[in-house]
Protein backbone atom coordinates (compact mmCIF):
# COMPACT_ATOMS: atom_id res chain seq x y z
CA UNK A 1 0.00 0.00 0.00
CA UNK A 2 2.58 2.37 1.08
CA UNK A 3 4.19 2.27 -2.24
CA UNK A 4 0.76 2.91 -4.12
CA UNK A 5 2.11 6.40 -5.59
CA UNK A 6 4.97 4.59 -6.99
CA UNK A 7 2.16 2.19 -9.18
CA UNK A 8 -0.11 5.13 -10.05
CA UNK A 9 3.25 7.42 -11.54
CA UNK A 10 4.08 3.93 -13.60
CA UNK A 11 0.18 4.01 -14.81
CA UNK A 12 0.45 7.75 -15.50
CA UNK A 13 4.31 7.01 -17.55
CA UNK A 14 2.10 4.13 -19.67
CA UNK A 15 -1.00 6.28 -19.91
CA UNK A 16 1.16 9.63 -21.15
CA UNK A 17 2.67 7.70 -23.61
CA UNK A 18 0.03 5.32 -25.34
CA UNK A 19 -2.41 9.13 -25.52
CA UNK A 20 0.35 10.69 -27.18
CA UNK A 21 0.56 13.61 -24.45
CA UNK A 22 4.01 13.18 -25.42
CA UNK A 23 5.65 11.95 -27.66
CA UNK A 24 6.88 8.32 -28.03
CA UNK A 25 10.34 8.69 -28.79
CA UNK A 26 10.93 11.03 -25.67
CA UNK A 27 9.06 8.79 -23.27
CA UNK A 28 8.68 5.30 -24.67
CA UNK A 29 5.51 3.33 -22.95
CA UNK A 30 6.34 1.25 -19.73
CA UNK A 31 5.22 -1.67 -21.20
CA UNK A 32 7.87 -1.56 -24.68
CA UNK A 33 10.35 -0.69 -21.83
CA UNK A 34 9.92 -4.14 -19.85
CA UNK A 35 9.40 -5.96 -23.10
CA UNK A 36 12.87 -4.96 -24.08
CA UNK A 37 13.62 -5.63 -20.71
CA UNK A 38 13.11 -8.87 -21.06
CA UNK A 39 14.64 -8.84 -24.60
CA UNK A 40 18.02 -8.51 -23.32
CA UNK A 41 17.17 -10.84 -20.41
CA UNK A 42 17.08 -13.53 -23.10
CA UNK A 43 20.06 -11.96 -25.74
CA UNK A 44 21.98 -12.55 -22.47
CA UNK A 45 22.75 -8.80 -23.26
CA UNK A 46 21.87 -7.67 -19.54
CA UNK A 47 23.22 -10.48 -17.77
CA UNK A 48 26.94 -10.12 -19.25
CA UNK A 49 27.28 -6.36 -19.17
CA UNK A 50 25.73 -6.74 -15.32
CA UNK A 51 28.18 -8.93 -14.38
CA UNK A 52 30.94 -6.78 -15.59
CA UNK A 53 29.67 -3.94 -13.54
CA UNK A 54 28.91 -5.83 -10.34
CA UNK A 55 32.65 -7.57 -10.72
CA UNK A 56 34.04 -4.07 -10.72
CA UNK A 57 31.77 -2.78 -7.84
CA UNK A 58 32.45 -5.62 -5.61
CA UNK A 59 36.08 -6.05 -6.14
CA UNK A 60 36.90 -2.29 -5.46
CA UNK A 61 34.09 -2.46 -2.60
CA UNK A 62 35.58 -5.38 -0.99
CA UNK A 63 39.78 -3.67 -1.54
CA UNK A 64 37.94 -0.67 -0.03
CA UNK A 65 36.27 -2.20 2.99
CA UNK A 66 39.12 -4.35 4.08
CA UNK A 67 41.96 -2.05 3.49
CA UNK A 68 39.88 1.47 4.13
CA UNK A 69 38.25 -0.31 7.60
CA UNK A 70 41.99 -1.63 8.29
CA UNK A 71 43.80 1.67 8.36
CA UNK A 72 40.49 3.46 10.10
CA UNK A 73 41.40 1.10 13.05
CA UNK A 74 45.18 1.83 12.65
CA UNK A 75 44.70 5.48 12.71
CA UNK A 76 43.33 4.75 15.79
CA UNK A 77 45.25 2.61 17.34
CA UNK A 78 48.54 3.85 16.68
CA UNK A 79 49.22 7.63 16.99
CA UNK A 80 52.15 7.05 14.58
CA UNK A 81 49.54 5.27 11.86
CA UNK A 82 47.56 8.32 12.45
CA UNK A 83 49.89 11.57 11.96
CA UNK A 84 51.32 9.88 8.75
CA UNK A 85 48.21 8.89 7.05
CA UNK A 86 45.23 11.46 8.34
CA UNK A 87 46.91 14.53 5.92
CA UNK A 88 46.60 11.85 2.75
CA UNK A 89 43.16 11.16 3.81
CA UNK A 90 42.41 14.95 4.79
CA UNK A 91 43.67 16.10 1.42
CA UNK A 92 41.61 13.00 -0.53
CA UNK A 93 38.23 14.14 1.47
CA UNK A 94 36.76 17.01 -0.30
CA UNK A 95 38.23 16.10 -3.55
CA UNK A 96 35.22 14.61 -5.77
CA UNK A 97 36.23 11.47 -6.86
CA UNK A 98 34.44 11.23 -10.18
CA UNK A 99 37.02 13.95 -10.70
CA UNK A 100 39.50 11.19 -11.07
CA UNK A 101 37.96 9.21 -13.87
CA UNK A 102 40.06 10.93 -16.41
CA UNK A 103 43.28 10.00 -14.36
CA UNK A 104 42.42 6.16 -13.50
CA UNK A 105 41.71 5.99 -16.98
CA UNK A 106 45.15 7.40 -18.47
CA UNK A 107 46.55 5.11 -16.00
CA UNK A 108 45.25 1.57 -16.02
CA UNK A 109 43.18 2.02 -19.85
CA UNK A 110 39.44 1.76 -20.60
CA UNK A 111 39.09 -1.81 -18.85
CA UNK A 112 37.77 -3.50 -15.23
CA UNK A 113 41.36 -1.89 -13.58
CA UNK A 114 40.19 1.61 -13.95
CA UNK A 115 36.61 1.57 -12.65
CA UNK A 116 37.84 -0.98 -9.59
CA UNK A 117 40.90 1.61 -8.65
CA UNK A 118 38.20 4.50 -8.94
CA UNK A 119 35.87 2.65 -7.11
CA UNK A 120 38.48 1.47 -4.26
CA UNK A 121 39.70 5.14 -3.97
CA UNK A 122 36.25 6.89 -3.70
CA UNK A 123 35.00 3.78 -1.62
CA UNK A 124 37.85 3.72 0.93
CA UNK A 125 37.49 6.98 2.05
CA UNK A 126 34.15 6.75 3.73
CA UNK A 127 34.73 3.65 5.07
CA UNK A 128 38.18 4.58 6.75
CA UNK A 129 36.61 7.90 8.61
CA UNK A 130 33.53 5.28 10.05
CA UNK A 131 36.21 2.92 11.05
CA UNK A 132 38.73 5.53 12.71
CA UNK A 133 35.50 7.52 14.23
CA UNK A 134 34.50 3.97 15.99
CA UNK A 135 37.76 2.77 16.53
CA UNK A 136 38.27 6.04 18.51
CA UNK A 137 35.05 6.41 20.24
CA UNK A 138 35.56 2.96 21.69
CA UNK A 139 35.16 2.96 25.80
CA UNK A 140 37.95 3.16 27.94
CA UNK A 141 36.52 1.62 30.88
CA UNK A 142 36.67 -1.60 28.74
CA UNK A 143 39.99 -1.41 27.25
CA UNK A 144 41.46 -0.72 30.93
CA UNK A 145 39.37 -3.68 32.21
CA UNK A 146 40.52 -6.07 29.77
CA UNK A 147 43.96 -4.80 30.31
CA UNK A 148 43.93 -5.26 33.86
CA UNK A 149 42.31 -8.69 33.97
CA UNK A 150 45.96 -9.74 31.63
CA UNK A 151 44.41 -9.08 27.74
CA UNK A 152 47.24 -8.36 25.26
CA UNK A 153 47.03 -5.34 23.68
CA UNK A 154 46.50 -7.41 20.14
CA UNK A 155 43.47 -9.25 22.02
CA UNK A 156 42.47 -5.77 22.93
CA UNK A 157 42.31 -4.87 19.26
CA UNK A 158 40.57 -7.63 18.07
CA UNK A 159 37.83 -8.10 20.99
CA UNK A 160 37.05 -4.46 21.94
CA UNK A 161 38.31 -1.89 19.75
CA UNK A 162 37.29 -3.98 16.58
CA UNK A 163 33.95 -4.63 17.59
CA UNK A 164 33.09 -1.30 19.00
CA UNK A 165 34.51 0.62 15.79
CA UNK A 166 31.79 -2.21 14.07
CA UNK A 167 28.70 0.26 13.75
CA UNK A 168 29.82 3.25 12.55
CA UNK A 169 32.29 1.73 10.14
CA UNK A 170 29.05 -0.20 8.96
CA UNK A 171 27.71 3.62 8.19
CA UNK A 172 30.66 4.39 6.24
CA UNK A 173 29.97 0.94 4.44
CA UNK A 174 26.91 2.15 3.51
CA UNK A 175 27.44 5.67 1.89
CA UNK A 176 30.38 3.51 0.31
CA UNK A 177 28.13 1.34 -1.42
CA UNK A 178 26.25 4.00 -3.10
CA UNK A 179 28.64 6.01 -4.17
CA UNK A 180 30.27 2.85 -5.82
CA UNK A 181 27.27 2.67 -7.89
CA UNK A 182 27.31 6.37 -8.64
CA UNK A 183 31.20 5.78 -9.39
CA UNK A 184 31.06 2.72 -11.43
CA UNK A 185 27.95 4.30 -13.53
CA UNK A 186 29.51 7.73 -14.21
CA UNK A 187 33.14 5.61 -15.42
CA UNK A 188 31.21 3.11 -17.81
CA UNK A 189 28.92 6.07 -19.13
CA UNK A 190 31.71 7.98 -20.06
CA UNK A 191 35.12 5.66 -20.72
CA UNK A 192 34.13 1.90 -21.11
CA UNK A 193 32.89 -0.46 -23.62
CA UNK A 194 30.90 -3.16 -20.86
CA UNK A 195 29.02 -2.61 -18.46
CA UNK A 196 25.46 -0.85 -17.46
CA UNK A 197 27.14 2.34 -17.92
CA UNK A 198 28.24 1.66 -21.41
CA UNK A 199 24.82 0.05 -22.28
CA UNK A 200 22.84 2.85 -21.37
CA UNK A 201 25.29 5.24 -23.02
CA UNK A 202 25.68 3.31 -26.22
CA UNK A 203 21.66 2.27 -26.32
CA UNK A 204 20.81 6.26 -25.98
CA UNK A 205 23.00 7.38 -28.77
CA UNK A 206 21.62 4.06 -30.89
CA UNK A 207 18.33 5.39 -30.41
CA UNK A 208 16.83 2.23 -28.63
CA UNK A 209 15.14 4.15 -26.39
CA UNK A 210 13.26 1.14 -24.61
CA UNK A 211 16.49 -0.78 -24.14
CA UNK A 212 17.96 2.54 -22.50
CA UNK A 213 15.00 2.93 -20.01
CA UNK A 214 15.04 -0.98 -18.89
CA UNK A 215 18.84 -0.54 -18.04
CA UNK A 216 18.51 2.74 -16.64
CA UNK A 217 15.77 1.67 -14.46
CA UNK A 218 17.61 -1.90 -13.86
CA UNK A 219 20.41 0.23 -12.43
CA UNK A 220 18.30 2.34 -10.32
CA UNK A 221 16.38 -0.63 -8.95
CA UNK A 222 19.66 -2.50 -8.19
CA UNK A 223 21.33 0.71 -6.53
CA UNK A 224 17.99 1.23 -3.86
CA UNK A 225 18.53 -2.96 -3.32
CA UNK A 226 21.58 -2.78 -2.69
CA UNK A 227 20.83 -0.18 0.11
CA UNK A 228 17.55 -1.76 1.61
CA UNK A 229 19.21 -5.54 1.72
CA UNK A 230 22.34 -3.79 2.85
CA UNK A 231 20.61 -2.21 6.07
CA UNK A 232 18.86 -5.34 6.96
CA UNK A 233 22.32 -6.39 6.89
CA UNK A 234 23.37 -4.22 9.38
CA UNK A 235 20.66 -4.53 11.72
CA UNK A 236 21.31 -8.31 11.59
CA UNK A 237 25.13 -8.04 12.07
CA UNK A 238 24.30 -5.39 14.98
CA UNK A 239 22.20 -7.96 17.12
CA UNK A 240 24.65 -8.31 19.87
CA UNK A 241 25.13 -4.61 20.77
CA UNK A 242 22.32 -4.18 23.66
CA UNK A 243 19.84 -1.72 22.05
CA UNK B 1 15.07 12.05 13.18
CA UNK B 2 11.76 12.00 12.55
CA UNK B 3 9.57 10.38 9.82
CA UNK B 4 10.18 7.75 7.73
CA UNK B 5 12.01 9.53 5.28
CA UNK B 6 14.24 10.74 7.48
CA UNK B 7 15.17 7.46 8.74
CA UNK B 8 16.48 6.92 5.02
CA UNK B 9 18.78 10.12 5.23
CA UNK B 10 22.51 9.32 4.79
CA UNK B 11 23.31 12.28 6.12
CA UNK B 12 26.85 13.97 6.34
CA UNK B 13 27.08 13.13 10.39
CA UNK B 14 30.05 11.46 10.77
CA UNK B 15 32.76 12.79 8.48
CA UNK B 16 31.18 16.31 9.77
CA UNK B 17 31.61 15.11 13.29
CA UNK B 18 35.45 13.70 12.11
CA UNK B 19 36.44 16.88 10.71
CA UNK B 20 35.51 18.45 13.75
CA UNK B 21 37.54 16.04 15.61
CA UNK B 22 40.85 16.75 14.16
CA UNK B 23 39.72 20.57 13.34
CA UNK B 24 39.47 19.36 9.85
CA UNK B 25 37.31 23.17 8.45
CA UNK B 26 40.57 24.18 8.64
CA UNK B 27 42.62 22.92 6.24
CA UNK B 28 46.38 23.48 7.46
CA UNK B 29 48.39 25.54 4.94
CA UNK B 30 51.35 22.68 6.35
CA UNK B 31 49.09 19.51 4.97
CA UNK B 32 48.78 21.43 1.69
CA UNK B 33 52.84 22.61 1.26
CA UNK B 34 53.70 18.79 2.55
CA UNK B 35 51.36 17.20 -0.01
CA UNK B 36 52.58 19.48 -2.70
CA UNK B 37 56.67 18.81 -1.54
CA UNK B 38 55.41 15.34 -1.87
CA UNK B 39 54.00 14.99 -5.21
CA UNK B 40 56.72 17.08 -6.79
CA UNK B 41 59.35 15.15 -4.94
CA UNK B 42 57.18 11.37 -6.38
CA UNK B 43 57.49 12.32 -9.80
CA UNK B 44 61.06 14.00 -10.39
CA UNK B 45 62.42 10.48 -8.15
CA UNK B 46 61.95 8.60 -11.38
CA UNK B 47 59.63 5.85 -9.02
CA UNK B 48 56.89 6.61 -11.48
CA UNK B 49 56.56 7.86 -15.28
CA UNK B 50 55.82 11.68 -15.76
CA UNK B 51 52.75 10.40 -18.04
CA UNK B 52 51.68 8.73 -14.94
CA UNK B 53 51.83 11.54 -12.54
CA UNK B 54 53.43 14.54 -14.34
CA UNK B 55 55.30 17.03 -11.68
CA UNK B 56 53.16 19.45 -9.77
CA UNK B 57 55.34 22.23 -11.19
CA UNK B 58 54.40 21.20 -14.80
CA UNK B 59 50.86 20.99 -14.09
CA UNK B 60 50.96 24.35 -12.49
CA UNK B 61 52.89 25.79 -15.62
CA UNK B 62 49.89 24.28 -17.43
CA UNK B 63 47.16 25.68 -15.74
CA UNK B 64 48.92 28.99 -15.83
CA UNK B 65 49.26 28.53 -19.50
CA UNK B 66 45.62 27.95 -19.83
CA UNK B 67 45.06 31.03 -17.84
CA UNK B 68 46.82 33.37 -19.75
CA UNK B 69 44.83 31.99 -23.44
CA UNK B 70 41.63 32.21 -21.09
CA UNK B 71 40.30 28.91 -21.51
CA UNK B 72 40.57 28.00 -17.96
CA UNK B 73 38.18 31.06 -16.91
CA UNK B 74 35.93 29.80 -20.36
CA UNK B 75 36.04 26.35 -18.87
CA UNK B 76 35.77 27.52 -15.32
CA UNK B 77 33.16 30.13 -15.88
CA UNK B 78 31.18 28.01 -17.23
CA UNK B 79 31.12 24.73 -15.16
CA UNK B 80 30.61 27.07 -12.43
CA UNK B 81 27.45 28.71 -14.00
CA UNK B 82 25.84 25.06 -14.81
CA UNK B 83 26.66 23.77 -11.12
CA UNK B 84 25.44 26.92 -8.89
CA UNK B 85 22.57 27.71 -11.56
CA UNK B 86 21.19 23.85 -11.19
CA UNK B 87 22.17 24.53 -7.42
CA UNK B 88 19.71 27.43 -6.98
CA UNK B 89 17.16 25.37 -8.53
CA UNK B 90 17.70 22.38 -6.43
CA UNK B 91 17.53 24.71 -2.88
CA UNK B 92 14.34 26.52 -4.11
CA UNK B 93 12.33 23.77 -5.83
CA UNK B 94 13.67 21.51 -2.51
CA UNK B 95 13.19 23.65 -0.14
CA UNK B 96 9.66 24.37 -1.00
CA UNK B 97 8.63 21.47 -1.71
CA UNK B 98 10.26 19.42 1.65
CA UNK B 99 8.03 22.10 3.59
CA UNK B 100 5.21 20.92 1.26
CA UNK B 101 5.75 17.29 2.35
CA UNK B 102 6.20 17.91 5.62
CA UNK B 103 3.13 20.22 6.21
CA UNK B 104 0.39 18.80 3.93
CA UNK B 105 -0.86 15.07 3.92
CA UNK B 106 -1.73 14.22 0.24
CA UNK B 107 1.88 15.68 -0.65
CA UNK B 108 3.55 13.25 1.64
CA UNK B 109 2.09 10.19 0.59
CA UNK B 110 2.49 11.38 -2.94
CA UNK B 111 6.45 11.64 -2.50
CA UNK B 112 7.13 9.92 0.72
CA UNK B 113 7.52 6.48 -1.47
CA UNK B 114 9.46 7.94 -4.31
CA UNK B 115 11.88 9.77 -2.16
CA UNK B 116 12.46 7.03 -0.03
CA UNK B 117 13.16 4.84 -3.41
CA UNK B 118 15.07 7.48 -5.53
CA UNK B 119 17.50 8.87 -2.91
CA UNK B 120 19.63 5.35 -2.66
CA UNK B 121 19.42 5.28 -6.35
CA UNK B 122 22.63 5.91 -8.50
CA UNK B 123 20.87 8.99 -10.27
CA UNK B 124 23.44 9.74 -12.69
CA UNK B 125 22.27 6.69 -14.55
CA UNK B 126 19.65 8.82 -15.80
CA UNK B 127 21.89 11.39 -17.55
CA UNK B 128 21.12 9.77 -20.92
CA UNK B 129 17.58 10.16 -20.56
CA UNK B 130 18.32 14.17 -19.44
CA UNK B 131 20.26 14.39 -22.73
CA UNK B 132 17.45 13.00 -24.82
CA UNK B 133 15.00 15.62 -23.08
CA UNK B 134 16.88 18.97 -23.11
CA UNK B 135 19.37 18.26 -25.64
CA UNK B 136 23.20 18.82 -25.20
CA UNK B 137 23.42 22.39 -24.32
CA UNK B 138 23.55 24.19 -21.22
CA UNK B 139 19.78 22.78 -19.96
CA UNK B 140 20.53 19.34 -19.99
CA UNK B 141 23.08 19.99 -17.40
CA UNK B 142 21.63 21.99 -15.11
CA UNK B 143 18.55 20.08 -14.92
CA UNK B 144 20.79 16.97 -14.05
CA UNK B 145 22.49 18.81 -11.39
CA UNK B 146 18.87 19.89 -9.96
CA UNK B 147 17.93 15.91 -9.78
CA UNK B 148 21.04 14.92 -8.41
CA UNK B 149 21.09 18.45 -5.74
CA UNK B 150 17.85 18.17 -5.07
CA UNK B 151 17.56 15.05 -2.64
CA UNK B 152 19.64 16.51 -0.34
CA UNK B 153 18.19 19.72 0.17
CA UNK B 154 14.66 17.61 0.00
CA UNK B 155 15.23 15.27 2.72
CA UNK B 156 16.99 18.06 5.30
CA UNK B 157 13.90 20.57 4.82
CA UNK B 158 11.69 17.84 5.95
CA UNK B 159 13.65 16.33 8.91
CA UNK B 160 14.32 19.69 9.59
CA UNK B 161 10.37 21.20 9.31
CA UNK B 162 9.32 18.08 11.53
CA UNK B 163 12.19 18.49 13.89
CA UNK B 164 10.18 22.05 14.30
CA UNK B 165 9.40 22.22 18.17
CA UNK B 166 5.87 22.15 19.52
CA UNK B 167 6.28 24.66 21.70
CA UNK B 168 7.02 27.33 19.67
CA UNK B 169 4.19 26.58 17.35
CA UNK B 170 1.89 26.57 20.21
CA UNK B 171 2.81 29.93 21.44
CA UNK B 172 3.07 31.51 18.04
CA UNK B 173 -0.70 29.90 17.32
CA UNK B 174 -2.14 31.13 20.87
CA UNK B 175 -0.63 34.39 20.15
CA UNK B 176 -2.65 34.95 17.46
CA UNK B 177 0.14 34.42 14.52
CA UNK B 178 -2.07 33.70 11.13
CA UNK B 179 -0.60 30.19 8.97
CA UNK B 180 1.41 32.39 7.05
CA UNK B 181 3.31 34.07 9.81
CA UNK B 182 4.01 31.02 11.32
CA UNK B 183 5.78 29.69 8.14
CA UNK B 184 7.91 32.80 7.54
CA UNK B 185 8.82 33.79 11.24
CA UNK B 186 8.72 30.37 12.93
CA UNK B 187 9.06 27.60 10.68
CA UNK B 188 11.66 28.42 8.12
CA UNK B 189 13.69 30.20 10.94
CA UNK B 190 13.87 27.39 13.14
CA UNK B 191 14.55 24.46 10.19
CA UNK B 192 17.45 27.07 8.89
CA UNK B 193 20.44 25.58 10.32
CA UNK B 194 19.65 21.75 9.29
CA UNK B 195 18.53 22.98 6.01
CA UNK B 196 21.81 24.64 5.54
CA UNK B 197 23.05 21.46 6.30
CA UNK B 198 21.27 20.26 3.11
CA UNK B 199 22.91 23.10 0.93
CA UNK B 200 26.41 21.96 2.32
CA UNK B 201 25.81 18.25 1.41
CA UNK B 202 24.12 19.56 -2.07
CA UNK B 203 26.83 21.95 -2.95
CA UNK B 204 29.84 19.67 -3.78
CA UNK B 205 27.25 17.17 -5.54
CA UNK B 206 26.29 20.17 -7.84
CA UNK B 207 29.55 20.79 -9.11
CA UNK B 208 30.35 16.84 -9.37
CA UNK B 209 27.82 16.17 -10.95
CA UNK B 210 27.97 18.87 -13.37
CA UNK B 211 31.56 18.06 -14.36
CA UNK B 212 30.78 14.22 -14.68
CA UNK B 213 27.68 15.80 -17.21
CA UNK B 214 30.56 17.32 -19.51
CA UNK B 215 32.70 14.86 -19.47
CA UNK B 216 30.27 12.49 -20.76
CA UNK B 217 29.10 15.22 -23.46
CA UNK B 218 32.22 16.82 -24.11
CA UNK B 219 32.90 20.43 -25.38
CA UNK B 220 33.49 23.35 -23.37
CA UNK B 221 33.75 22.91 -19.03
CA UNK B 222 36.14 21.47 -16.41
CA UNK B 223 34.74 18.01 -17.21
CA UNK B 224 34.75 18.14 -20.75
CA UNK B 225 38.59 19.74 -21.27
CA UNK B 226 39.70 16.85 -18.60
CA UNK B 227 38.07 14.13 -21.08
CA UNK B 228 40.00 15.73 -24.34
CA UNK B 229 43.16 15.89 -22.06
CA UNK B 230 42.51 12.10 -21.45
CA UNK B 231 41.44 11.08 -24.75
CA UNK B 232 44.75 12.97 -25.87
CA UNK B 233 47.30 11.37 -23.31
CA UNK B 234 47.98 14.55 -21.82
CA UNK B 235 48.63 13.96 -18.67
CA UNK B 236 49.38 17.49 -17.47
CA UNK B 237 46.25 18.32 -18.54
CA UNK B 238 44.16 15.84 -16.73
CA UNK B 239 45.85 16.43 -13.35
CA UNK B 240 45.80 20.09 -14.07
CA UNK B 241 41.86 19.89 -14.26
CA UNK B 242 41.96 17.42 -10.96
CA UNK B 243 43.66 20.39 -9.20
CA UNK B 244 41.29 22.86 -10.01
CA UNK B 245 38.81 21.17 -9.52
CA UNK B 246 40.28 20.78 -5.99
CA UNK B 247 40.52 24.24 -5.36
CA UNK B 248 37.00 25.33 -7.15
CA UNK B 249 35.42 22.47 -4.50
CA UNK B 250 37.22 23.89 -1.89
CA UNK B 251 36.54 27.47 -2.31
CA UNK B 252 33.19 26.39 -2.83
CA UNK B 253 32.77 24.55 0.29
CA UNK B 254 34.21 27.07 2.06
CA UNK B 255 31.69 30.07 0.97
CA UNK B 256 29.05 27.96 1.91
CA UNK B 257 30.27 27.43 5.68
CA UNK B 258 30.83 31.62 5.72
CA UNK B 259 27.56 31.98 4.27
CA UNK B 260 25.87 29.37 7.22
CA UNK B 261 27.78 31.57 9.73
CA UNK B 262 26.35 34.57 8.63
CA UNK B 263 22.54 33.34 8.21
CA UNK B 264 23.03 31.76 11.57
CA UNK B 265 24.92 34.81 13.71
CA UNK B 266 21.57 34.50 15.07
CA UNK B 267 21.86 31.29 16.10
CA UNK B 268 23.27 29.93 19.33
CA UNK B 269 25.95 27.38 17.33
CA UNK B 270 27.30 31.12 16.21
CA UNK B 271 27.93 32.31 19.51
CA UNK B 272 30.05 29.21 20.32
CA UNK B 273 33.62 29.57 20.45
CA UNK B 274 34.70 28.54 17.62
CA UNK B 275 36.36 25.46 17.05
CA UNK B 276 37.91 26.06 13.52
Amino acid sequence: MRYLPLVLLALLWEAAARLGIVSAADLPPLSNVIVAWFGMIKSGELLTNGAASLYRAGAGLLLAIVIGGGLGVAMAWWRPVNAVLSPIVEALYPLPKSALIPVTALWLGFGDGSKILLIFLGCMIPVTIGAFNGARGCDRALIWSARSMGASRLRVLSDIVVPSALPEMLNGIRTALALSFVLLVSAELIVSREGFGYMIGFLGSAGAYDAMFAVVLTVAFLGFAADRSYQRLMSWMLLWRVA
Amino acid sequence: MTGRIAANDTGPAPAARLRGALGWNSVSWLVVIVLAAAWEGLARSGIVTAFMLPPLSVVLKTILHDAQTGDLFANLGLTLYRALAGFAIATAAGIVLGIAIARVGVVRWFFDPIISVGFPMPKIAFLPIVVLWFGFHDVSKIAMVVFDAAFPVLTATIAATHAVERELLWSARSMGASDRQILHEVVLPAALPEVLTGLQVALPIALIVCIVAEMKMGGVGLGGAMITASRFADSPGVFAGIVEIAVVGYLLIKGMTLLRRRLLAWHSESQAPATA
